[in-house]
């Protein structure tokens, strides 16, 4: 089980209480009747799905409703960061000392 | 024959009683309910039309007496979110109206239903279906939250030290309600 924290409750709460809602930071384009079939393809399925770092939304839904969004490491599934919607994507420097953060916590 | 013209409102859980060593758990009596939402700006104004202060830190509430079910109390659910409670025949939306604020109001007085759960082992009632912690230190008299017990998504309210109030919705009432009997006869 996953032990994520949702920054809107300000606290840790068990995975149940969540739902996952895929990818983030996927910008939707401002120009959607004049984008190619192709561009459109890839807006809506095509997504990253890489191995480590991953960027990606929850939603607290059997808590305060809110969507946001999560760091999460694919290969450990180890949640390293999360932040309310809209707040810009972390930096890898941020990341990275959250990660030694968490490393500390663990030691 | 029943008379058409005199329907009367039946709680979905009447009648029922259930418990078990040093827990009771009840059906509550008929409530008014509000699920409100109001942007962060208008909270103090809204606060002040209802009477009662909205809790802005999450997991707490405010009432504006000081014996829950009583008097009207103020739910934090989410972040522009807030379960409103009183008793049957207050009008909560009409104390809403005096706000020129946008909001949204739902009255879901009959959506949802509540059990009270009372005693030394009320907690362990909800411990059985339920996934947050609920000890003192970060459960303290008077936090709420929405949360899940068993299948049913639950609002679990902590009135006093041993008395909890669980707010579900009427169709989920008996599946909660039959959770928590089970529960209670293996304390």
């Amino acid at each position: 089980m996953l032990y994520i924290r949702c920054p809107y409750c300000e606290e840790y709460r068990p995975e149940i209480e969540f739902r996952h809602a895929g990818e983030a930071h996927i910008v939707r384009p401002t120009n959607m009747a004049e984008i190619s079939a192709d561009e459109m393809e890839e807006f809506l399925f095509i997504r990253e799905n890489k191995r480590g770092i991953i960027f990606e939304r929850w939603r607290h839904i059997h808590g305060c409703g809110r969507f946001f969004n999560c760091v999460r490491d694919a290969v450990t599934d180890q949640i390293i960061m999360t932040y309310k919607s809209g707040e810009p994507k972390p930096s890898d420097a941020e990341i990275e000392k959250a990660i030694l953060a968490l490393k500390e916590e663990q030691a | 024959m029943a008379n058409p013209t005199q329907a009367t409102r039946k709680l979905p859980l009447d009648g029922r009683l259930a418990g078990g060593a040093g827990v009771s758990i009840t059906p509550a009596a008929s409530m008014s309910r509000v699920s409100l939402r109001v942007k962060d700006k208008d909270v103090k104004a809204v606060g002040k039309a209802l009477c009662v202060a909205l809790p802005i830190k999450p997991k707490t509430s405010n009432m504006s007496g000081d014996q829950a079910g009583a008097s009207r109390s103020a739910l934090w659910i989410g972040p522009d979110e807030w379960l409103i409670l009183d008793g049957e025949t207050a009008d909560i939306s009409a104390a809403l109206a005096k706000s020129k604020a946008v909001m949204s109001v739902v009255d879901i007085s009959h959506r949802n239903t509540a059990i009270l759960l009372e005693g030394k082992n009320a907690v362990d009632v909800l411990r059985a279906g339920c996934p947050q912690n609920l000890n003192d230190d970060v459960f303290p008299v008077g936090a709420c939250s929405r949360t899940i017990l068993g299948k049913a998504e639950v609002v679990i309210w902590r009135t006093g030290a041993v008395s909890y109030h669980v707010e579900c919705w009427r169709s989920f009432s008996g599946y909660v309600f039959k959770f928590m009997s089970q529960a209670a006869k293996g304390l």
